[in-house]
Order: structure tokens, then C-alpha cells, then sequence
């Protein structure tokens, strides 16, 4: 092979490398996206079926309840409800009254069963996510009032 | 008083940076300007580098010692030791506690930006005057940039009136000897990388590319790069036993930002090797350093803006945010402006061939940009998704499992090919000999430890024969070159200790991936629960006390075949100055596995029953192993005596025979 000949395979090569890496990698990105959803998103059915994504809001005071290793509890944006179940050990800052975030999927009955319930380091904290759905309610609430 | 004569020390730094970032680049900008400067006047500009890097280190020390004594003196009229202190706090966190912050660990990054200042002003004596004044203004002009940062927007200074009677603590996740060490060490990863950097901008004001160049950024490099790792592998360390639920590697944002330098870093100190001894890849190398220290600062980006919610981001005010993203793109902007305007002009470069070393160094630095571009797109895609208003996501960790492995298995394959070729132009069939001892050797290793651990499958076995080949090719390669006479260079150790580091910390995590075990049980006293081989019994719970909290501790017997092989101590902690409990996992380290205990909550029920986390966890002490060889071989060949020899002298005793490799 010339000089040439080589360059211009190493370049080729180098290239359907690049693609098949660029495939691989924006395949699994595509699925392993997980989108946020909250209550009243997923009331209003705009949730995947059959698709993991998260949900996040408020536990609702009062709704925890343990049977096993299971928990079972209401994830609320003062607006609309899901009740979520969970098989395992709750993070040491779940608590009722405090913001949650949660992913898993939906059953056939509208139930979100938890795969993983969000731990987060600071008492304080407030998730990002379950901030944001209060607060998307919340704003709801205030523009409804406001309507003549 | 003296907390403001350490505020004070600060603004003083700021000036002699400003002047250290700025009057030495004045002097070296070339014959015919600047002609109305005095020569003589220009040339102490150029001595003025060294002695402004002393001295800017020495106040910034000044500060860092000042709020170190306000944090050790419980002075709760500073604001940060109050948010970040407590009096109850032992002395070792207290200490600790300065960088438990956003301000302290801010002046952290600057107190060691003036350290690593320091050594290249110190050490390099050797160098041309005009080089060491480039590089020691590019760092000052850094230092600037972070010094204005802290005293604009995150003063560690500033006092409370009237002072608070006692501090808010630390968070206790923070109350940990993993703490003390983990942030510094990082630090000195993510702010030695800015040495590489300034070196590699240095070289481009000079418009010389050269073999100096690349021989004098190597180990700088090496040592940064060592830092990091061990930076990375303790603070996922620290995850493994504080997070209490056993995770090592989340592929958390916030272990992305410091994963990505470290990646670059590596493709970095290996096109450094090739651009010092065949002189070709120098664009490359240039990029690669400029992309290695933009990755560093992203990573301070996304962990101390807030931007991510995690124990790193201490606060979100949005006027720092702004201030480091705009630093940041004003360091990027600037040195890739540099990049196209003078790269062209000095990186030409031999041609190389398609079978050489070279070429397969070149192959895996690529993987390993592809790779940190893979990372990158999943942790920014939703931080700007969100940023645009376009709706929440986060991109999971298998994503990050799906892509990082594949890109992983052809990078550590060529390892062993790469390290055997020749230089400049190699045959196949010439290494082919030495391909086969390790080859049949790894089929043997990741059989038997299959066969040991009693389950197979496809990708257990690659990950296994992987890790086999690269540490049996290592093994081969020492044996023969301890063989034949000769002094042996650091750098060779260093090399190969890296990369056998490297195959136990594949072995590892393929090991962990595969066989743990995790099961979370509810247990009354007296139960027992059966995982692998080993048997775990509840004895009992008692209440204990600590210095500054409240804990209950399990006590978990552990048999095998009947005999008890450890008692083990798990607790749920309750500080008192804090509302939520902290889970103290209790580990068993053994040779090839860890046993892991954490105990959960009190379950509601007629007998009190506890939950429990009992896992099972093999290999993961080859993780750690694996890290701590590569930090050795790291420092090894930082430590190589051609660095610390004249060029001329080194060039004479660089050796031997192109099997031996230079890491």
C-alpha cells in the first residue's frame, strides 16, 4: 500500500469507528432518558405507560403505611395524588410531610410501583424536582383564582 | 482582628496575582515592543514571577491559616465557622469543617493553586526564564480569576453581629476521616491539571512545540493525574461506607465533573509520552491539556454552583453561578482562540505508521475522548434541558453502564498491544510471541475465578479475561526486563504498576457487578437471614453514645458452616444538631469480599422488628487495591530521575530496547 492508501484507511476506519460509537451512544441515550412527571401530569395521563420515569411531590401526611418490607404511601402536589408502593429500605430523609422523588412505573391500575425512592444528603433539601411540582401547582391554583 | 488581617491578606493576593498574572507576559512578548520599557525594567518583570508566586502563596497561606484558626478557637463571629462548625465537633473536623463549605473549599482551590505555583516556581531552575514566566502568569492569571470569585461573591470573612452563641455543625455525612482527605486530594487533581495547562498555553504564546515542552509538563501531569485518582477513588470510597446502602459509583453528576478531567488526564499524560519522544501528536497534547483543565474548572462549576443538588453543592446563588460559568468560558474561549491562531503555525508533525505504538496510544486516547464526550452528554443534557425551560429528565445510570463499557473493553484490550509495540514502525507478528502467555494465561484466570465463584456468564468472563490480560502481560513484561541489566527508570514501574492498578480495578468491578448479593430484611432479635455462604444472626440492639450524637447499635453475628468469623456493629445515628438520622454501615473487609451491614428503621409490629440491608459484596476490596497501585505507579513515575536530570544528560541515558516502555 501507498502512503496514501494508508492514510486514507485509517481515516476510513477511524470514521465507521466513530459511527458505530455515535450509534451506540445515542441509542442508549434515547432509552435510558427519564422523564419527570408530576401528580397532576400523570392524573391528567400524560405519563408513559410501560416506560420507567419519576415522580416527585410531597409524602402526604398520615398516608405510610408498611406491610413487610413494603411501604405504600401518597406522593401529592396539593393538587392530585398518586399512591406509590416501594419494596426495600426508605432513604434516611423519607418522611412524611417532606418532598420525595420516586421513579419506577405505572401499573394496569393507574398505581406507581417505585423502583427506587431518591436519597438526598441535607435535611433542608427540598428535591429540585418535587419543588418544582408543588410550585407548578401552586401557580395553577393562583392563575385559576385569578380568572374572572 | 485577626480574621480581618486574613481578609485583608486575600485582597493583597489578589493585587500580587494580578501582577504575577500579567507584568511577566508583558516582558516575554517579544523583540520591538513595548520599546519604550526600559530593557532592564522588562527583564526583572520576567524575575518578578517567581518572587510574586512565593508571595501570593504565603498570604493566601496566611488566610487559609487564619480561618483555620478561627474554625480550631469555635469563633462563631465568622458566619461560615458558625454555618459549618459546632463546639462539640472533634478537633480533626473542626479542622476539616473549613473545607465542608462553599467558601473554604474555594480558598482551598486557591491555597493549593498557590502551592502547585510554588513547586514549579521552585523546581524549575532548569527551565528557560521566559517558559517558567509564561507558565507562572497563566497560573496567576487563574489565581486572579478565583480570588475575585471569592471576594466578590463567597468571603469566608465576613463576621455576624452580635456572634452566635453556638454553630449550626457540620453536616454529619461530613463527620468522617474520609472527609479530611478526600476534597484536598481532589483539589490537588483538578488544580495540578491547571499546570498542564499553563504549560501547554505557554508553549503556544512561545510558538514552540517542542520535546522540552512535552518533557517538562510530564510530571506535573503525572503527579495531578495521581492526585485525582486518588481523590476519585476515595471519595467513592466514602460513598461505599457512609452512604449506608453500599453503592460505590453512582454516575452522579457531581462524579461525572471529576471522572471527565481524570479520563482526559489520562489520554493526556500518555500523548504527552508521545510528543516528547517522537515529537508528533503535539496539536493533540496541546488540546488534550487545555481540555483537561476546562473540565477541572467545569467540574468546580457544576459542583459548587448549585446547579446540582448534592452534598457538594453547599449553596445556589445564582451571582456564582454566573461568575464561574462566565470565568470558565473566558479560560476555554481564550485558549482555544490561542489553540486556532497558533497551532497551525507550530504543530506540524511527522506522519506516523498504521502499526506502531504511536498509533495505538493515539487509538486510546480517542476512546478515552469519546468516552469523556459520552459522560458529558448525559450529565449537561438535562442541566440544559432545564435550563431552557423544556421540562425535567435525568439520563439514568444505565445509560452511562450501556455506553461506558463497550468503549472500555477494545481500550483495555489494546493496552497490552500498545505497550509491546515499537516506536515508529512495528509488525504484528513481532509481538505476537509475547501475546500468548497472557492470553491463554487470562483464559485460565477468569475460568478459574468464574469456576470459583460458581456462576459464568459472557461478560463476567470478558471482564475477568480483560483484567487477566493486561496484569499477566505486566507480570511477563517485569519478569523480563528484571532479567536483563540495566538501571530500571521509575517510569517504568510507574507504567507498569498503573496499568496492573488498572486490571485489578476491572477485575473488581466486574466481580462486584456480578456476584453481589443485596437483600434488605426485616429481623427480630434472634433471626437469622442466609446470603452466599455466610449466615447472618440478630443478636441484640443497645443504645450507645458518641462525642456529639446518639446512636442504636445492632449487633450481627456472622457464621460460616456454623462458626462464627466476625461480630459485626451496625448504628443509626441521631446527632444532636441535626433533625434527620445517619445510617454507620458496618463492613467486614476480607481478601475477595466485604460483608455489609446497615441497619434501617424500627418496624411497627407486636415483637419490635428492625430492617435491615445485608449485602454481600465481592471483589469490591480489589477496587480499592486496584486504585491504590495506580496511585503508587502514579508517583513512581512522577518520581523518575530523567525528570530531575539536565535534558542533555537525560536524553544520553534514555534507553534501551523499544519493548521497554516509558509510562
Amino acid at each position: 500500500m501507498t502512503k496514501r492508501q494508508k492514510k486514507f484507511m485509517l481515516i476510513a476506519v477511524g470514521l465507521a469507528l466513530l459511527a458505530c460509537v455515535t450509534a451506540l451512544v445515542l441509542n442508549a441515550f434515547q432509552s435510558n432518558l427519564v422523564f419527570f412527571f408530576t401528580p397532576t401530569q400523570v392524573f391528567a395521563g400524560e405519563a408513559p405507560k410501560a416506560r420507567a420515569f419519576r415522580i416527585g411531590g410531597m409524602v402526604k401526611t398520615g398516608t405510610l403505611v408498611q406491610v413487610g418490607m413494603t411501604h405504600a404511601f401518597v406522593v401529592t402536589d396539593n393538587e392530585r395524588e398518586v399512591s406509590v408502593s416501594f419494596t426495600g429500605l426508605l432513604p434516611d430523609l423519607f418522611k412524611e410531610g417532606r418532598g420525595v422523588v420516586a421513579q419506577g412505573e405505572l401499573d394496569a391500575s393507574g398505581h406507581f410501583v417505585a423502583s427506587q425512592v431518591l436519597a438526598k444528603h441535607d435535611e433542608n433539601y427540598m428535591p429540585p424536582e418535587a419543588q418544582h411540582a408543588m410550585d407548578a401547582a401552586a401557580l395553577r391554583r393562583a392563575s385559576q383564582t385569578l380568572k374572572p | 482582628m485577626l480574621v480581618e488581617l486574613g481578609h485583608f491578606a486575600l485582597m493583597l493576593a489578589l493585587l500580587v496575582a494580578l501582577l504575577q498574572g500579567v507584568l511577566p507576559l508583558l516582558a516575554t512578548l517579544g523583540e520591538g515592543r513595548l520599546t519604550w520599557i526600559p530593557l532592564d525594567l522588562r527583564s526583572g518583570w520576567l524575575h518578578l514571577a517567581r518572587s510574586c508566586t512565593f508571595v501570593q502563596w504565603a498570604l493566601v497561606g496566611f488566610a487559609f491559616l487564619v480561618l483555620e484558626w478561627a474554625f480550631l478557637h469555635n469563633d462563631f463571629s465568622v458566619a461560615y465557622v458558625v454555618e459549618h462548625s459546632n463546639s462539640l465537633l472533634p478537633a480533626p473536623y473542626q479542622f476539616a469543617a473549613l473545607w465542608g463549605g462553599h467558601e473554604g473549599s474555594l480558598l482551598l482551590w486557591v491555597f493549593l493553586l498557590g502551592f502547585w505555583s510554588s513547586a514549579v516556581a521552585f523546581f524549575s531552575r532548569s527551565l528557560p526564564l521566559t517558559m517558567v514566566a509564561r507558565v507562572l502568569a497563566v497560573m496567576g492569571l487563574i489565581s486572579f480569576g478565583f480570588l475575585c470569585f471569592i471576594l466578590t461573591t463567597s468571603d469566608p470573612f465576613v463576621r455576624v453581629f452580635p456572634p452566635a452563641m453556638e454553630g449550626h455543625d457540620l453536616n454529619p455525612l461530613l463527620q468522617d476521616p474520609g472527609l479530611v482527605i478526600h476534597p484536598p486530594m481532589l483539589y490537588m487533581g483538578y488544580v495540578g491539571m491547571s499546570v498542564a495547562f499553563a504549560f501547554a498555553i505557554a508553549a503556544l504564546l512561545a510558538g514552540r512545540l517542542d520535546a522540552a515542552w512535552a518533557r517538562w509538563s510530564r510530571p506535573w501531569t503525572v503527579i495531578a493525574w495521581t492526585f485525582l485518582s486518588l481523590g476519585i477513588g476515595l471519595g467513592s470510597w466514602w460513598a461505599y461506607y457512609e452512604l449506608g446502602w453500599g453503592g460505590w459509583w453512582f454516575w452522579d453528576p457531581v462524579e461525572n465533573a471529576s471522572l471527565m478531567p481524570w479520563l482526559v488526564g489520562t489520554a493526556l499524560i500518555h500523548s504527552l509520552m508521545v510528543t516528547e519522544k517522537r515529537g508528533t501528536f503535539k496539536a493533540w497534547t496541546v488540546l488534550l491539556a487545555i481540555a483537561a483543565f476546562s473540565l477541572s474548572l467545569l467540574g468546580t462549576f457544576l459542583v459548587r454552583s448549585g446547579v446540582l443538588t448534592s452534598v457538594h453543592a453547599f449553596a445556589s446563588d445564582p451571582a456564582r453561578g454566573i461568575f464561574i460559568l462566565v470565568f470558565l468560558a473566558l479560560v476555554v474561549g481564550s485558549s482555544l482562540t490561542l489553540f486556532a491562531w497558533r497551532a497551525p503555525q507550530v504543530a506540524e508533525g511527522g506522519w506516523v505508521n498504521l502499526v506502531s505504538r504511536e498509533t495505538f496510544l493515539l487509538v486510546n486516547s480517542i476512546l478515552m475522548c469519546v468516552a469523556t464526550l459520552a459522560v458529558l452528554l448525559g450529565t449537561l443534557y438535562p442541566l440544559v434541558i432545564d435550563a431552557l425551560g423544556a421540562g425535567k429528565l435525568s439520563v439514568g445510570p444505565p445509560y452511562f453502564n450501556l455506553v461506558f463499557g463497550p468503549i472500555m473493553v477494545p481500550l483495555v484490550f489494546i493496552m497490552v498491544p500498545g505497550s509491546l509495540l515499537r516506536w515508529r514502525e512495528a509488525k504484528i507478528k513481532d509481538i505476537l510471541p509475547s501475546l500468548v502467555f497472557p492470553g491463554l494465561g487470562a483464559c485460565v484466570v477468569s475460568g478459574g475465578l468464574c469456576w470459583a465463584m460458581g456462576h459464568a456468564s459472557f461478560g463476567v468472563l470478558a471482564g475477568f479475561w480483560l483484567g487477566a490480560w493486561v496484569a499477566l502481560a505486566g507480570v511477563q513484561q517485569m519478569v523480563l526486563r528484571l532479567k536483563r541489566p540495566g538501571r530500571i527508570g521509575g517510569s517504568f514501574w510507574g507504567m507498569q504498576l498503573a496499568h496492573l492498578g488498572l486490571a485489578i480495578l476491572v477485575m473488581g468491578v466486574t466481580g462486584v457487578r456480578s456476584f453481589e448479593v443485596e437483600r434488605d430484611v426485616r429481623m427480630g432479635v434472634g433471626d437469622e437471614v442466609q446470603i452466599a455462604d455466610y449466615t447472618f444472626r440478630l443478636l441484640g440492639l443497645q443504645d450507645v453514645k458518641g462525642p456529639n450524637y446518639e446512636a442504636v447499635r445492632a449487633r450481627v453475628q456472622v457464621l460460616k458452616n456454623g462458626q462464627q468469623i466476625k461480630l459485626m456493629l451496625p448504628e443509626k445515628r441521631h446527632y444532636y444538631s441535626s433533625a434527620m438520622p445517619m445510617t454507620e454501615a458496618a463492613i467486614d473487609s476480607g481478601f475477595l469480599q466485604d460483608l455489609y451491614v446497615s441497619l434501617g428503621d424500627a418496624l411497627p409490629g407486636n415483637t419490635p422488628q428492625w430492617s435491615l440491608r445485608v449485602y454481600y459484596k465481592p471483589f469490591v476490596p480489589w477496587m480499592w487495591a486496584g486504585v491504590l497501585v495506580m496511585v503508587l505507579g502514579g508517583f513512581l513515575a512522577a518520581l523518575d530521575r530523567r525528570y530531575r536530570v539536565k535534558p542533555s544528560a537525560a536524553s544520553a541515558e534514555d534507553d534501551v530496547s523499544p519493548h521497554v516502555a516509558h509510562a
